[in-house]
Formats: structure tokens, sequence, C-alpha cells
């Protein structure tokens, strides 16, 4: 499991690659205040590789969209997997973020 | 009617990075069961995580030296995971939070319960040599 990074025009892109599970779950919400502290304001990430997400990864996605707000800033999240889209309805989360089909689509709705 | 037999039976160390191995290897005998790909892939590894992660942080509080214990159990009509930890035990009713109304759609935390009830078909909590969860998920 790991977490890249890289920007594409204006947009920080994460990868998520395996699980994002309790036990890595800080890692990522580090990558991501490291790019809010230098300034980015628009993030997306990517599910596209990811296995499962355990209620503390959701956690850690709630409270990066918060703080990345706080900083006018914005989170989106794309290519959610059928699994992971139960997992987001279950919980309502998928009315809390803007999700896109496609990395494209997410990148266009900025 | 086979008698339920015991597909794995483990002692992991009381830490987070033992969590990963655990469920991958409750997927493999889930899938050499032929139980569904959405409850391999969502059903067991999310709601098995969230157990021992919950032994692992509440029950034995995050102390090192700790050990965690999970078992699967499979008849021909259930899987049933039991995790054990060294906690007081808690009420599943209780403690368990709606994380999907307004108030609590937002929190970082509260989400872990609620998720095993449900991704299962039956989660217990109840004390037989340490506080035992029992999540139990039937195969058809």
């Amino acid at each position: 499991m790991s977490f890249s990074i890289k920007k594409q025009g204006e947009v920080v892109v994460v990868d998520v690659e395996g699980q994002l599970i309790v036990g890595n779950r800080q890692e990522l919400k580090q990558k991501v205040l490291d790019e809010l502290e230098k300034g980015e304001k628009k993030f997306l990430i990517d599910f596209s590789q990811t296995g499962y997400i355990d209620s503390s990864g959701l956690g850690v996605l709630v409270s990066l969209s918060k703080k990345i707000r706080e900083q006018g800033g914005e989170l989106r999240l794309a290519n959610l997997n059928d699994d992971l889209q139960t997992l987001f309805e279950l919980t309502k989360l998928d009315t809390l973020f803007q999700i896109s089909d496609t990395r494209e689509r997410a990148l266009e709705s900025f | 009617m086979g008698e339920p037999r015991v597909a794995f039976d483990l002692q992991i160390p009381s830490e987070v990075e033992y969590i990963e191995g655990v469920v991958e290897l409750a997927r493999q005998r889930c899938r050499e069961l032929k139980i569904s790909p959405a409850k391999c892939s969502l059903n067991i590894p999310v709601a098995l995580s969230e157990a021992l992660s919950n032994a692992i942080l509440r029950g034995n509080e995050a102390t090192g030296g700790k050990q965690v214990r999970v078992r699967a159990i499979i008849s021909d009509t259930d899987l049933v995971f039991e995790v054990v930890d060294d906690g007081p035990g808690f009420d599943v009713d209780e403690c368990t939070r709606d994380c999907t109304t307004e108030e609590n759609l937002t929190k970082e935390e509260g989400r872990g319960l609620f998720l095993m009830r449900q991704l299962m078909d039956r989660v217990e909590s109840f004390r037989d040599k340490g506080n035992v969860v029992r999540l139990t998920l039937h195969r058809k």
C-alpha cells in the first residue's frame, strides 16, 4: 500500500494504491497536509488502484475535506469501484464529496 | 449438514500493522469457499478490519505486548469471525452511532461499528476468556 502524489495542472492528484486503513491513514493525511501547507488548493484523490477503505480511512477523507475547505481549497474524489461506491452510499459520504467516474472528469470539474 | 470447522485460529501482536495480513488470509479462505465476490472484497475485509482495529486500539488500548486472537469458523450456512481482546467489552447497541445523520456525517470518527453492522448479518460482543466480538455473515 502506498500513496503517490503528482501535479496535473493546478491540481494535486493523489493515487491510493492498496488499502486505505487504520495502519496508513496518517501517511495520507500528512502528505496532503504538506501540500496544503505549501499553498496548494485543488486536490483530487484517485481510487482506481484501491482495494478497500475502513472507517479510519473514511474519517481521514472527511478530516482532509474540512481542512482543505478551511484553507479555501477543494477536495474531489474519482474512480470509486462498485465496492467503494457502496461504502460511500452506506455511510452517506457520497453526499459529502464530489465524486467523478474518471480522473479526467474530476480534473475538468475544478 | 456438516459440522462447523475452524478455517484459521491466530494470535497476532496487538498492532495495527498486522490487520492487513489477517484480512488477506480471510479473503483467500472466502474465495476458496466460493463466497460471492462482493462479500470477499467488501463485507468481510471492512468488517473484519474494523473488529481488529477496535480490539487493538480500544479493547487492548494500543498497549504494546498484548495479543489479539482471531478465529474463522465455517459452517454450511455461515461464516463466523471471532476477535478476542483483553478489554472489558461493550454493548453493541449502545455503542453504535448512526453516522449518516446530519450531525454525525462530518465527524472524523464513529463509523466502525456502524459499518460492521451494515456489512455483517449479526454482530455480537460477549465475555469468554476475554472480550469476544463475533461477526456472522450468511454464506448465501
